[in-house]
């Protein structure tokens, strides 16, 4: 703050050069962050983007002079406000830290302590760095909860984290990291947890509050339409290093790198119809189904029809009631009414009372594949203990189907069957968990949330896969999603939930082109478009769209 | 790479291994080889009274003689083939009744895993020492008794755990991936659970022999455990308690001998645990 910054137009708030982060892993010493050098006007937001792995987190927390358990920053320079921050002590630092530079974490319901009011928690960090009264703190509070469209600030302050929504919490957290009055605040992923017609309604008042009150941010997210909206320049990064940078709409219309031109066309991939899907018996059948846990009925009167080798999608928010659903399908979750019929002949609700030529011809492939596969299994046993268990094949029998199914998904049989989970990357375990569904040709293949945690690269890749082997061996999918845009690259038909009701269904080009439902319309129109004046021009056409809180019940 | 046979492989982990671990695996083969040819290595016969009452260390009783003129040194020789033998078999059957069950809990739920976990609570809530004291006075002192009993009373702990864990991986979508393919209750617990908890089983069970040991030590100490004329490390230490009064050191040695084991089959466990959960090599 002292020595002046050597630039000249206009004082840089941020300047990071050629930084070097390494990461001690198992394999020795990595470098995860590799000579990447960024920097920062006042009022000016940078979008950083990446997949995971990138190294856009360890940035961003590497712009507060921190560098996570395991990491440390081992050459390069970071001056906020001309002042190096490199060489400062811990002590200085957090001096530093919220009330200069502020941080908004993923998960706002991690970041709040569920045994303190709001209010308090909000003004905690003001009161002790910037040494204001509590009163001054708790009045900034309420002035940018207002601005963040709370209409009753000091009623939602004295409620506890758990007494407000997900999509209040982080717009709460937003305001914790503003009432200290810092430079720059880093947003890391804040919407992603949330689900995207409560993500429009964020995204709006962060921008909003940046932009009124003038302040410097990096906005980080792997989603490239939210930071579009977001900010004035994006930075790509891949593996540790910047891809390039230029202002959002010159990157947006004329990217010159090949990589970001493969980001900008994921979702270009859309199944090819193959037109024979009419007129056959449906695969399965479920009528006047309801579900719950326990006393609580979490589906209500379910009714659909999966048609052989069509891919349904069941699409929904979290809560719609889409996961219970295909457990009720699987047999792992009973039903309390309704029935089910497959290939014509009734199915019994319970898995245990299914014949083993159901239970071979109905798969299911989980959301995480990380806790989908078991960490003591290679991929041998994984894939082959259907092989064994509902073709009575053994040895090396059973590993030759091992091996053409793992050719068939893209996965070299010599060189993958003998691994354990933890030496393949998520993409190639979520194939092994499709492998496993597939290899004994099933008829019906469940998909729970399969690409979700996936990169979009990957997540591409796997619909593909899903697409290519549902014409290969004529199954039918029921594709479980809560996004959009994947359902309306991959289904035929949609099944549109909401509160365990199936709102709306029908063909996937009818209803993306002309809902008729209210809340599939709000749903569509919620999805963030590669434009970046679609949050503007969303804000304006749907005002009726709950910006505000909407105070749930205590 | 070559393929590698089973005794290559020891040897190479052995020599990976960290110097506590290695220091650890001596000590327990030591104590192994001790146990396995004690009428070799002893100098004299088990229960063989050789010489005076409470005598000196000489040339002739290395470690001197006990309460009642036998060697020490060929007592504590057997004394290892006695109470580590016995310990070991009760904490294998004490792990082998409670993790099974844990996860027979874990895997059937419901009623099922309700009643045997109230049970176990009923069982946990009678302090140990008092219920192992109770047993063996009505049943008597035999060793299948004794083993019998501390298996019992030591597999509830064993349970807990078990089911504690296993009830973490239960819930993991591998386990629903296998019971959506109609695997049978045999399957997922041998094949899907216990692999994922053997990690935290095998460190308990270092833990555990450790505690049966001295368990087994305090009964024997209180006269219900081994009983005379076997050589056993606890009632060694009672029988020879009043020497500590002259400064002598003789009673410590068993006590030494059982400290020594502990902390070496302790350091093994840590190692195993460390090295399983890389899954590396």
């Amino acid at each position: 703050m002292t020595d002046p910054a050597p630039q000249t137009e206009a004082p840089l708030l941020l300047d990071i050069r050629d930084l070097w982060i390494e990461a001690v892993g198992e394999d020795g010493v990595k470098p995860i962050v590799k000579g990447i050098s960024l920097h920062l006007r006042p009022g000016e937001v940078l979008g950083l983007i990446g997949e995971s792995g990138a190294g856009k987190s360890t940035l961003g927390l590497a712009a507060m002079g921190y560098a996570r358990p395991g990491c440390r920053i081992t050459r390069g320079s970071i001056r906020f406000k001309g002042q190096e921050l490199l060489g400062l002590t811990e002590t200085q630092l957090t001096a530093l830290r919220g009330r200069c530079i502020a941080y908004v974490a993923q998960s706002a319901a991690a970041a709040f302590n569920p045994a303190h009011r709001l209010i308090d928690q909000i003004t905690e960090t003001a009161i002790r760095s910037s040494r204001i009264s509590r009163d001054q703190a708790e009045s900034r509070a309420r002035d940018l909860l207002r601005r963040m469209h709370f209409n009753d600030p000091d009623a939602i302050g004295r409620r506890y984290p758990h007494q407000v929504s997900g999509g209040q919490l982080q717009r709460l957290m937003t305001a914790m990291a503003m009432v200290a009055d810092p430079d720059i605040i880093i947003f890391d992923e804040p919407t992603t947890a949330l689900d995207v017609t409560t993500q429009i309604g964020v995204l709006a008042s962060i921008r909003e509050v940046i932009r009124d009150l003038g302040k410097a941010a990096i906005y980080i997210t792997h989603d490239l339409a939210l930071v579009a909206q977001m900010a004035d320049r994006i930075k790509v990064l891949r593996y540790g290093s910047e891809v390039e940078e230029a202002p959002t709409r010159v990157m947006l219309s004329d990217p010159r790198e090949d990589y970001t031109r493969s980001l900008w066309a994921v979702r270009r991939f859309r199944k090819t119809n193959d037109g024979a899907l009419k007129a056959e018996a449906p695969v399965l059948e479920i009528r006047q189904m309801s579900a719950g846990y326990g006393n609580r009925t979490v589906i209500q009167d379910i009714d659909l029809a999966v048609g052989a080798r069509e891919t349904l999608a069941i699409v929904g928010e979290s809560g719609s009631g889409k996961s219970t659903t295909a457990q009720v399908i699987c047999g792992l979750l009973a039903p309390s009414n309704g029935a089910l019929e497959f290939q014509g002949a009734p199915l019994s609700p319970d898995r245990k009372g299914r014949s083993r030529q159901q239970l071979r011809d109905i798969q299911m492939v989980f959301q995480m594949p990380d806790t989908a596969l078991n960490p003591r299994q290679r991929v041998r046993d994984i894939v082959g203990r259907p092989v064994e268990l509902f073709l009575g094949l053994r040895g090396k029998q059973k590993d030759d189907r091992v091996g053409d199914i793992l050719s068939m998904i893209g996965m070299e049989p010599g060189k993958f069957i003998d691994r354990f989970p933890h030496e393949l990357s998520g993409g190639q375990k979520q194939r092994i968990a499709i492998a496993r569904a597939l290899v004994c040709e099933p008829k019906l293949v469940i998909c729970d949330e399969v690409t979700s945690s996936l990169d979009q690269l990957v997540a591409e890749e796997i619909l593909m896969l899903l697409d290519r082997t549902r014409k290969a061996l004529g199954l039918s999918y029921v594709f479980v999603s809560h996004d959009l845009e994947t359902v309306r690259a991959i289904a035929d038909r949609v099944v549109v939930m909401s509160n365990g009701r199936i709102v709306e269904q029908g063909a996937t080009d009818s209803i993306f082109a002309s809902p008729e439902n209210e809340y599939t319309r709000l749903l569509l129109a919620s999805v963030p478009e590669m434009n970046a004046d679609w949050l503007t021009r969303r804000l304006s056409e749907f005002t009726e769209i709950d910006v505000g809180p909407n105070f749930p019940p205590i | 790479m070559r393929p590698m046979t089973t005794a290559r492989l020891a040897i190479r982990s052995f020599s990976r291994a960290p110097m506590s671990a290695r220091m650890g695996l001596m000590l327990v083969f030591t104590y192994a080889l001790v146990a396995v040819l004690a009428p070799v290595l002893a100098p004299y016969g088990e229960t063989e009274i050789v010489g005076a009452e409470y005598a000196p260390l000489s040339s002739n009783f290395p470690l001197g003689t006990d309460n009642i003129g036998r060697d020490m040194l060929t007592r504590l020789i057997y004394g290892a083939r006695n109470s580590v033998g016995i310990a070991l078999l009760t904490s294998c059957l004490s792990f082998l009744l409670g993790s099974i069950a844990g996860l027979l809990a874990v895997a059937v739920g419901g009623r099922f895993e309700m009643i045997l976990s109230r049970v176990v609570d009923v069982l946990m809530a009678v302090p140990a020492l008092i219920a192992a004291l109770m047993v063996l006075t009505i049943s008597g002192t035999s060793v299948v008794a004794l083993v019998v009993t501390i298996a019992v009373i030591d597999a509830t702990r064993v349970y807990r755990l078990a089911r504690s864990v296993g009830a973490n991986v239960m819930v993991l979508d591998f386990i629903r991936a296998a019971e959506l393919r109609g695997e049978g209750l045999r399957w997922i617990i041998i094949r899907e659970l216990l692999p994922n908890i053997v990690q935290p089983l095998a460190a308990e069970f270092g833990m555990r022999f450790s505690f049966v040991f001295l368990f087994i030590s305090s009964l024997s100490f209180l006269g219900l455990g081994l009983q005379p004329p076997t050589a056993d490390w606890g009632s060694m230490v009672r029988e020879n308690a009043i020497l500590i009064s002259f400064g002598n050191i003789t009673p410590l040695l068993p006590a030494l001998a059982i400290a020594v084991l502990t902390v070496a089959v302790n350091f093994c466990v840590d190692w195993f645990v460390q090295h399983s959960s890389g899954l590396k090599d």
